[in-house]
């Protein structure tokens, strides 16, 4: 039977590659956004095996909450992604430095 | 090694290479596709864990929605990736280096976790507790909907405000084309605008 232990190793594994990703595409805001997708992914396989195990439904109730946020966190991002490339024509994250002070 | 397993490992492997080719892949677009596998195969590993309504949800809101937005962005600007890629190389070690710090982390937390002999959890997983209902849908819309009411009327609150804050962000006016305006053409009078001139045959316009 497969244990508690072997999802949260997965999504330890998923969380990492997240990480990872951040660091290695760190030009890329797309590819950034993507793995933070993918780090939010593992929190929920986490949350989502310790609901199953422990017979408590709050997990799953929060793992809504958290694809909301997700979500929106997406749309507003790729929005501020099509706003920028409209007026730099680059995606560049270090030219990003408009706000600068 | 019942079928459980074998659906077990199957999923997990489908979700690690997907993340990882979501990661170094060189096109965005393999990119975003990648994604979508590890995405359909988190939904598979939740189904196995008797969350369904969660699976369900993350095919819809995320293969569906978020996954298929970022695919139109990759695809809508003219960007070239190539030269952004080119410069992964120079990212390597140290992304390298803080994925290994962080897996000792986690596994050094696991270790204590193990030694201490974990939190007292079920051998195989519940899914929907005893009494709650007999669907998981049913059982999650009960603590939805009475429990927790004012946080998922909070989270409509976010998605209105993420929703609002994409189309002010990317709405343009563009100045330099010509658009219909109806109220301009229904008050233009025939009498300023039009002029009637008797032309006699054989001379022309003055």
């Amino acid at each position: 039977m497969v244990q508690l232990e072997h999802y949260l190793a997965v999504a330890a594994a998923l969380f990492v590659i997240g990480i990872f990703g951040i660091f290695l595409n760190r030009k890329n805001v797309i590819v950034i956004l993507m793995s933070i997708e993918l780090v939010l992914l593992a929190v929920n396989i986490n949350l989502v095996a310790f609901s199953a195990y422990l017979g408590d439904l709050t997990g799953q109730i929060f793992t809504l909450f958290i694809l909301t946020v997700a979500a929106a966190e997406a749309a507003i991002g790729l929005a501020i992604l099509v706003c920028f490339f409209r007026n730099r024509g680059t995606i560049r994250v270090e030219d990003v430095s408009n706000m600068k002070g | 090694m019942t079928v459980v397993d074998f659906v077990f490992y199957l999923f997990s492997l489908c979700l690690l290479v997907g993340a990882v080719f979501t990661v170094i892949s060189r096109q965005p677009v393999h990119s975003v596709l990648w994604m979508i596998l590890s995405f359909l195969s988190g939904a598979g590993l939740m189904v196995l864990l008797g969350a369904e309504f969660v699976a369900m949800l993350l095919i819809i809101v995320y293969v569906g929605a978020v996954m298929v937005l970022f695919l139109f962005v990759v695809m809508m600007l003219d960007v070239d990736f190539a030269e952004l890629r080119a410069e992964m190389a120079k990212q390597l070690p140290l992304a390298l280096v803080i994925g290994l710090v962080l897996i000792m982390q986690l596994a050094m937390a696991f270790g204590s976790w193990e030694l201490g002999g974990g939190v007292a959890i079920l051998d195989t997983p519940v899914g929907t507790p005893e009494g709650a209902g007999a669907h998981n849908t049913a059982a999650l819309g009960l603590l939805l909907y009475d429990k927790y009411f004012l946080l998922f009327q909070v989270a409509g609150l976010i998605l209105l405000v993420a929703m609002i804050g994409a189309i002010v962000l990317t709405m343009r006016h563009r100045r330099d084309i010509k658009r219909q305006d109806i109220l301009v053409q229904m008050y233009r009078d025939p009498a300023e605008t039009l002029e009637l001139v008797d032309i006699k045959p054989g001379e022309g316009l003055k």
